[in-house]
């Protein structure tokens, strides 16, 4: 397929799976600020904003922080932000995409659209985030079942599960770097709702629990949202589903003696898929996720190198 | 002949205000008296209710959207799309008109195909004086880089829209050939599914000539123009890309033929071979349709600022390892001006009289003939030569004095620049509006194929002027379309 297409098909999906991830952000936020101290709340919402990094944001107010991650055009992590660029990346590949999900891009663009002209204050942010992300797993669910699972679904998934990874590594970052247990993985009873708010962004509570209990530890949760093999926002299942899909893609003759994109997609898939989660925690979880964070990007830079931005000379040569 | 019982009931609704004037009239000889071919569409009308009509016409709209069968409009909110204005009722030609016109159709395009060839190479009908000079020199379509290029088989229009129109003695006459990127055939193609869908039982009671087969023949005719020696050609579309109007054209045919849809920036050259950048590495292209205006189609050798082009296209192009389709240059033969002397090509390299004849042309540029204009403004259609899409243009009898004025002066500043027709009453079918069946001024655009041969499916785009009396049938302008009908023999 054409190095363009591909190039919009990825970026298509990471900018849905960042709308997504913010619209959890807000979602999750909102609930948490009915049950916490304002000062608590405010701090919630300025690590939210700092882990899609929207750091140079000079509001403090919760309303107004919220209202930039949900309608803030000029922000590509913001949900209005996101949505437009990824419509924006569909239209240029409208062709290749089956109608339906052409339609369904569409109609989630029109709904945020709308949404922003509103007057602000008429709105349940949560209903909105509610339906944007609904609107989302729709589309994902429209993709699947309508698209051929060819080169362009797999670079489809390629961007999804890449934009998850670092949205799920970045947010680990910033909650583990404000929120502290002791060896044993035991947390501080204040900052309770702090971690089910973790758990509920990355959609895991529910899951956690299946696995764990209700019973809340550090390390339990470290190793479910890192290490789990079987829990779809978990770093681990993206690193297999991207691995996976760029194996699927067919490279260029010239590139086939680096297989390059594979070496590194699989050595992330084998890094999170043998760590112990002690020696996690002991080597420090920052470096950790720092280091998958790094992986995430030379794989990005891979893609780009073997796939869409090389050079003619190298391609021409064979 | 004429029957009184349709006589009868071609004054009862939906036909009650029909009106026919001096205009020829698609549907009736004279009042009442429906033409034979017509006659099937005739009882349709008259036995259906207003409101089934009214029931296809929405589904007919629906099926356009859904489709995504529209147009772009400028200078408006992004994203907006409207869907193509379109009529229901079927143009009809019968299998004897239609020879007629196909036989015209290959003869004009044959001639103008060897003027082309002749004028970028050798120049014969130049040095044999049937042509000035300075009318081909002059033409600022005239690509003075094509001379002494060799295009595959010679052919240099590979894909081209006539527009014909009906004189009033029912005889069809071309008033302008397309030869650069024509556009259209796509309206004509989904015009004719919506028509099947929403007409079933009529179509098949007309035993109507199929045009299904155009994206095969367009396929084969842009094979056959492949570079020497390149046995499995990789072929595509080369489109300005998702902004420009005619997108949703370039997409359905590319599909349609299963080619790929390229842009500018998909494409590189290296060593004068032309190369689609691809997921699985760089893969040479031999055959590109292109939908780009010459001035943007390489920034090295037009014009530089062109950001859709691809540089060093027309290198490789020169060294014969790619082919453009349709050719560049071509704007020198279907000039507004040069269109006065295709009948004289025609004789020229053909030696035959020309099958469709040419609306009457007078020339500013010839001192005589501009006299003649500018005392007879008020009659004539004025087109400025290097414009389109009805832009440019003065409708003599709707003008305004200030216009005309207007419009006599910038002739007399620039005399090369316009050309003047007598107003010419086009031909008039029925139309479905508001409920009622009323006459409309039509053309016709037939879709011409030139490989090995020539190639024309039995169709082409009616184009209507909608509003009221209005001449001027381009979609820009209030106009719109209906599918055209070629009967079986």
């Amino acid at each position: 397929m054409l190095s363009r297409v591909a190039d919009s098909l990825y970026w298509m999906n990471r900018y849905l799976e960042r709308a997504e991830h913010t619209a959890r952000l807000v979602e999750v936020n909102l609930g948490l600020s009915l049950d916490l101290s304002t000062a608590s709340t405010d701090l919630g919402w300025a690590r939210a904003a700092r882990s899609l990094g929207m750091s140079d944001i000079e509001e403090q107010d919760p309303v107004e922080l919220a209202q930039a991650l949900a309608f803030d055009p000029a922000s590509s992590s913001s949900i209005i932000g996101a949505i437009v660029t990824a419509r924006e990346n569909a239209r240029q590949v409208r062709e290749q995409i089956s109608s339906e999900m052409w339609e369904q891009v569409n109609r989630v663009f029109h709904q945020v659209k709308r949404y922003s002209f509103d007057e602000l204050e008429d709105i349940d942010p949560r209903d909105f985030a509610g339906s944007v992300i609904a609107g989302i797993h729709l589309f994902q669910g429209i993709t699947d079942s309508t698209m051929t699972h060819g080169d362009g679904w797999q670079f489809l998934q390629a961007g999804r599960y890449m934009e998850r990874a670092l949205n799920t590594a970045t947010l680990l970052r910033s909650h583990f770097l404000e929120f502290g247990f002791d060896e044993e993985g035991k947390i501080n009873p204040a900052d309770h709702l702090h971690w089910i708010a973790l758990l509920k962004s990355c959609t895991a509570f529910e899951a956690y629990c299946k696995v764990y209990t209700a019973d809340l530890q550090a390390d339990s949760i470290g190793e479910f949202l890192l290490l789990n093999a079987e829990f779809p926002h978990s770093l681990h299942f993206c690193a297999d589903r991207l691995h996976a899909a760029l194996e699927a893609l067919p490279e260029g003759s010239w590139t086939r003696k680096s297989g390059k994109v594979t070496r590194l997609s699989g050595r992330l898939r084998a890094n999170l898929g043998f760590s112990q989660i002690e020696e996690v925690l002991e080597a420090g979880v920052q470096s950790y996720l720092g280091a998958v964070t790094e992986q995430c990007a030379q794989i990005h830079k891979a893609i780009y190198q073997v796939f869409i931005n090389y050079a003619i000379e190298a391609a021409v040569e064979v | 002949m004429p029957n009184t019982e349709t006589t009868q009931r071609a004054l009862r609704a939906p036909f009650r205000s029909y009106e026919l004037n001096t205009a020829y009239d698609e549907m009736f000889e004279s009042a009442g008296a429906t033409r034979g071919h017509y006659q099937a569409l005739m009882d349709a009308l008259i036995d259906m209710p207003a409101e089934e009509f009214r029931r296809r016409k929405q589904a007919a709209d629906v099926s356009f959207l859904h489709q995504g069968i529209t147009f772009t409009v400028y200078g408006r909110d992004e994203g907006t799309e409207r869907i193509f204005p379109h009529d229901l009722l079927p143009r009809i030609v019968t299998a004897q008109e239609w020879q007629v016109i196909e036989r015209g159709l290959t003869q004009r395009i044959v001639a103008l195909n060897e003027f082309l060839r002749d004028i970028y190479h050798e120049g014969r009908i130049l040095s044999d004086g049937i042509i000035p000079r300075e009318i081909v020199y002059t033409c600022k379509h005239f690509r003075r880089q094509m001379r002494g290029l060799h295009v595959a088989r010679n052919i240099y229009i590979t894909v081209v829209g006539t527009d014909l129109i009906r004189m009033p003695n029912g005889n069809f006459v071309v008033l302008e050939d397309n030869l650069r990127v024509p556009s259209g055939v796509s309206y004509m193609l989904t015009s004719r599914e919506v028509m099947k869908r929403v007409f079933p039982e009529l179509y098949r009671e007309c035993r109507v000539q199929p045009i299904e087969q155009y994206a095969q023949a367009l396929l084969a005719t842009l094979r056959t123009l492949a570079p020497a020696g390149r046995g499995e050609p990789e072929i595509a579309l080369l489109t300005p890309g998702v902004y420009n109007s005619a997108y949703f054209e370039h997409a359905f045919l590319a599909r349609q033929m299963g080619i790929h849809l390229v842009e500018g920036r998909d494409l590189v050259v290296n060593n004068n071979v032309v190369y689609m950048r691809t997921t699985a590495g760089l893969q040479r292209l031999d055959v590109i349709y292109r939908r780009i205006d010459d001035d943007f189609i390489d920034p090295l050798a037009f014009r530089p600022d062109s950001g859709l082009g691809v540089p060093g296209l027309f290198n490789s192009y020169r060294a014969g390892n790619v082919s453009l389709c349709n050719a560049l240059g071509n704007g020198v033969a279907d000039d507004k001006a040069m269109y006065a002397y295709v009948p004289a090509i025609i004789r020229y390299y053909l030696n035959e009289h020309p099958i469709l004849e040419n609306v009457e042309t007078f020339l500013c540029s010839e001192p005589e003939q501009c006299q003649h204009v500018l005392a007879n403004l008020d009659k004539m259609v004025v087109k400025a030569v290097g414009e389109s899409g009805g832009y440019g243009m003065l409708i003599g009898p709707h003008s305004t004095a200030a216009e005309r004025e207007d419009f006599g002066r910038r002739i007399q500043a620039d005399p090369r620049n316009y050309i003047a027709q007598p107003t010419i009453m086009l031909s008039r079918a029925p139309c479905y509006i508001d409920g009622q069946v009323e006459a409309r001024h039509v053309d016709l655009r037939p879709y011409i194929l030139y490989g090995e041969k020539v190639t024309i499916v039995p169709g082409g785009l009616t184009r209507v002027a909608l509003r009221k009396g209005s001449l001027v049938v381009n979609s820009s302008q209030g106009g719109g379309s209906k599918d055209t009908w070629v009967l079986q023999e």
